[in-house]
């Protein structure tokens, strides 16, 4: 590709010298600006939901460099080594995955981590970055949109990873996996009648689903989400508590450390899961608008990165990275909110917690690094 | 590239923006209906919302269990919970703060550092939270805010059980003290039990004993409004005290130890040897536990920390000492057990001894020499020449395996934490920890006592009583009884089986024993002093060099400053028919055993066998 008398035609395209040592890192500015601010805000509210625990700041913060650490070396690793990478590190996560319910299954209860001896490590979380990254791979070796049997093929790699992860049972993962390879295949290109087909069998499969694909505590939840005060002492607790601190939250919020529901210990989960309740409580709706803000700023510099890349295969893993973390965002703040089920997604990037926050961070690396690690095109 | 390729690569551009801005389009819908859920939520439905969070809620409250009280054998009380006051202030319910603290200060003492310490914990919790002003109110103070509670709207008087100890520093060591829960602590207790709880056991049996002592904690099911105050209770299980502890320490003889120490510091152990009961353990000086539960100010912890006695330093368990002399009893039935010995074999002692072609003399503390002596008289006058030939005759080996019977080196596994184990020197043990080969003359000087042996007070009054009972050891320990919450009386713990030592003759032991009992019966006993009409006593007196004499240089005791002096030991139990307490004294810098250790050894006696000071 870069022979040298092709040189005399080309560009550089790479803003290096606008940047100078951001570029040099190969990171976006807009995007890890975004990602600072957001991870500043989130440390602010999980000071006032820890109860003004440092301890648990410190951890979160130690998370945050590793995670941040992650991300800056994602960025480096230029795009044609992630896509050379794609189907083994696919295979490396599935058997992993398979060895998860191997030993689950020897263990009898619910498993989603794999002992290492030094650490212990969650394979449903490397698939997350996996599932895009080999669906995109795939699916970038030929023309778009793609036909009928590689649809089919590609279909078949979503579904074994998502029931194997919904199997250990882990349903926020699982959802979040399969988003993932669909959005693959959504930006490649699938046709909007087979999209509107699926949503139409969508109906009679959610009942097959409910009858017969789910476990009992799962099935709770959908009936305290269509009704949480059929049971308020027990799992209609969570979402009566957080609309009642979301909703005394007003205009303005209740302040910063003054959270009543929050720090009275009415709110379950509050560091974690249901982080965003706190926020809203004290912010008040204020607050919330700032953070979507913030979080739409991302996702629409991570399209916009998508969109710009010079390859299908930058194209639609940089596209499908992005709307996996508006997933994460929309899942769970449906869920706080109480327009969607609990399914157990952090709210990305503020949540108390380190395993998805690395993964998330990874993605952004591999979108700085889409961005940054731009071939020499013809002017 | 071919024409039609580019044409393709630019179909797919344009396949991808629209799909992009689709996807776009569908993120700002989705998240515009977040945005809608909140705004009714938040703006429509708040008033609603704001009901029901001020509305009385259900909250879920810990209740303390009430810590086990600790007694002595003779139910002496030695750790028990005092009630104590303090005043606190709701920040969000006082008008003007300066104002009530103002007129707060004309009714009770408010010191400048209190108001401090208040401020300070303002800024850290929330408006609603009750923080204290001033802790430890008398009755008084408690009685004069009472009349005038009408005035301080936002303040009041708040109760709680604060843990004390009524003999303070005569039972700091053994006892220790409970103070706050700190993060390393905090990581390691069940934090569901420890909920409420506020102290834990830092020290001593307090600590050994944290989990029997702390009991279960309770919850009570409350109905709070939004400033987190109960309006009523609907529920409770009430918590589960902590189990009251029994020892087996004589709260008399602490007294009766640190009052015969007199100036002196130190350290003394009293074991009963039939059970392995600890009836006394006291390291001198001792400090008052109950400076620490209100966590210690700044200035006493310094004065504490910084004093030269080291008053906080547990000697009885964790000093550990030459035992000088006092292993001699201990070698010579090594002598008379390995049969390097016998009790009528005489030795001519002329004031030092060497070892064959070698110039070195080693010195006897008598420099005139004690001529012609036996096993009975090397003991009763604690000659140090015959003691260089027996080391010399059994060796490094034998002398470390016979020693390591009683436990010389080696934990005695008291049940109170942080116990040293001593050292009990070794070929291997050079070895490893030096890297150079054992001494011929390290022998001598192990012989007695000195060479690296390291005792606590606690394992020598141990190893007196296994002496004591021919070999029978009992495992030292302090918790002889314990009685639940439920329980009316306390029940007896079944003590751990004693262990026989290996004992060839059990003559070998009478005639060690004897030569112990001369010590104090015999005309030219080295503590003939502290002969009692009332009950025969057998010991052994020890002076454990802190300083070095030089070759052919004199020790002085006049001319070399006091922490230089030697320490004074003394080991003995009595009565030596049926022995019922044997002890260990260290007096640090005392001098000689005989003349200050001994005398205090008697006193314990003569308190434990006789009831009464002599």
């Amino acid at each position: 590709m870069n022979l040298p008398h092709q040189r005399s035609g080309l560009r550089e395209s790479n803003p290096a010298k606008a940047h100078g040592l951001l570029a040099g890192l190969h990171l976006d500015l807009p995007l890890l600006t975004g990602v600072i601010l957001l991870c500043g805000f989130g440390l602010v509210v999980l000071f006032s939901a820890s109860n003004q625990d440092l301890g648990q700041i410190q951890r979160q913060l130690v998370r945050l460099g590793l995670a941040f650490g992650f991300m800056i070396t994602l960025a480096q690793i230029r795009p044609d080594t992630l896509r050379r990478w794609s189907p083994w590190l696919f295979a490396a996560a599935l058997l992993m995955l398979a060895a998860v319910l191997a030993v689950g299954a020897i263990g009898k209860g619910a498993q989603r981590w794999l002992d290492l001896g030094l650490f212990r490590f969650q394979p449903s979380e490397l698939m997350k970055i996996a599932m895009p990254m080999m669906i995109a791979g795939f699916l970038a070796e030929k023309r778009l949109p793609p036909s009928w049997q590689r649809l089919g093929t590609a279909g078949l790699m979503i579904a074994v990873p998502v029931v194997m992860i919904a199997r250990q049972p882990d349903l926020g993962t699982s959802l979040l996996v399969a988003s993932a390879g669909i959005f693959v295949l959504f930006l490649a290109g699938l046709s909007w009648r087979f999209i509107g087909g699926m949503l139409l069998t969508a109906i009679p499969s959610a009942w097959v689903l409910w009858r017969w694909g789910m476990h009992d505590y799962q099935r709770d939840r959908v009936i305290t989400f269509l009704n949480p005060e059929s049971d308020p002492l027990g799992t209609g607790y969570h979402i009566i508590q957080s609309k009642i601190a979301i909703g005394s939250g007003g205009l303005y919020g209740k302040g910063w450390l003054n959270g009543t529901q929050s720090h009275l210990e009415f709110l379950p989960e509050r560091t974690t899961d249901f982080i965003f309740a706190v926020l809203s409580e004290e912010f008040g709706f204020a607050g919330v608008a700032l953070l979507i803000v913030l979080y739409l700023f991302i996702i629409l510099r991570g399209l916009y990165i998508a969109a710009n890349a010079q390859d299908t295969y930058g194209r639609l893993l940089g596209g499908a990275l992005t709307l996996v973390f508006f997933v994460y965002l929309f899942v769970n703040t449906g869920m706080v909110s109480g327009i969607l089920p609990v399914v157990g997604v952090p709210l990305p990037l503020i949540s108390y917690g380190g395993t998805s926050l690395v993964t998330i961070m990874a993605g952004f690396g591999i979108l700085m690094s889409i961005q940054t690690h731009r071939k020499l095109l013809p002017t | 590239m071919s024409h039609l390729a580019l044409k393709d690569h630019l179909r797919e551009g344009r396949l991808f923006r629209g799909r992009v801005l689709a996807a776009a389009a569908f993120v700002v819908l989705l998240l515009g209906l977040v945005m809608l859920r909140l705004l009714k939520l938040q703006i429509l439905d708040h008033q609603h919302f704001t009901t029901l969070s001020q509305d009385n809620r259900v909250k879920i409250e810990p209740i303390p269990p009430t810590r086990g009280l600790i007694y002595d054998r003779n139910g002496v009380i030695l750790a028990q919970n005092l009630p104590s006051h303090s005043l606190e202030i709701i920040p969000e319910r006082v008008r003007d703060m300066d104002q009530t603290i103002g007129e707060l200060r004309q009714l009770i003492e408010i010191s400048d550092a209190d108001i401090k310490r208040f401020q300070r914990l303002r800024a850290q919790r929330r408006r609603f939270d009750s923080i204290p002003i001033r802790v430890r109110l008398n009755e008084q103070e408690v009685a004069r805010f009472s009349v005038n509670r009408h005035r301080f709207p936002g303040v009041e008087i708040q109760a709680k059980l604060l843990r004390d100890y009524p003999l303070g520093d005569k039972t700091s060591h053994v006892i220790g003290y409970v103070g706050r829960i700190n993060p390393r602590e905090a990581a390691r207790i069940d934090a569901s039990n420890y909920s409420a709880t506020s102290h834990i056991g830092k020290t001593g049996v307090e600590k050994s004993y944290e989990e029997r002592l702390h009991g279960k904690v309770g919850f009570r099911q409350v109905e709070v409004n939004v400033l987190g105050r109960a309006i009523s209770t609907l529920e409770s299980q009430p918590p589960v005290p902590g189990d009251d502890l029994y020892l087996t320490i004589d709260a008399r003889l602490q007294a009766t130890i640190i009052d015969a120490f007199g100036e002196e510091n130190g350290a003394a152990a009293a074991i009963d040897p039939a059970t392995g009961e600890v009836l006394a353990l006291v390291s001198k000086p001792g400090f008052d536990t109950n400076l620490f539960v209100e966590g210690i100010s700044p200035g006493n912890y310094k004065a504490l920390q910084q004093s030269p006695d080291k008053p906080l330093f547990n000697r009885a368990m964790r000093g550990q000492y030459p035992p000088g002399s006092t292993i001699k009893p201990f070698i010579g039935l090594a002598g008379l057990e390995y049969g390097a010995t016998t009790p009528g074999k005489r030795i001519h002692c002329t004031g030092s001894y060497s070892l064959p072609n070698s110039s070195h003399r080693y010195r006897d503390w008598k420099k005139t020499g004690h001529g012609h002596v036996d096993l009975t008289d090397a003991i009763t006058q604690s000659c140090d020449v015959y003691y260089y030939d027996l080391a010399n005759r059994l060796g490094v080996d034998r002398l470390h395996e016979f020693l390591d019977h009683f436990r010389f080196g080696r934990r005695t596994g008291i049940d109170i934490t942080g116990e040293l184990g001593g050292l009990l020197p070794s070929r291997e043990w050079k070895r490893r920890t030096r890297n150079e080969s054992w001494y011929p003359g390290e022998t001598l000087i192990m012989g007695i006592g000195q060479c690296y042996v390291l005792t606590t007070p606690l394992q020598l009054a141990s190893a007196t009583a296994t002496l004591a009972m021919g070999g029978r050891h009992n495992r030292p320990h302090v918790l002889s009884a314990v009685r639940g919450p439920l329980q009316e009386q306390p029940e007896k713990l079944t003590p751990t089986p004693p262990e026989q030592l290996p004992v060839q003759t059990q003559k070998n032991w009478h005639n060690i024993v004897f030569a112990m009992s001369q010590v104090i019966e015999g005309l030219r006993g080295t503590a003939k002093r502290i002969r009692s009409d009332d009950y025969r006593i057998a010991g052994k007196t020890g002076t454990a060099q802190v300083f070095t004499v030089k070759q052919d240089e004199e020790y002085d005791e006049e001319t070399i400053d006091k922490r230089m002096r030697d320490h004074a030991l003394f080991i003995a139990f009595a009565p030596v028919e049926k022995p019922r307490i044997a002890v260990a004294v260290v007096v640090e810098n005392g001098g000689h055993g005989g003349s200050v250790a001994a005398p205090i050894a008697r006193r314990i006696m003569d308190q434990y066998l006789l009831g009464e000071p002599r």
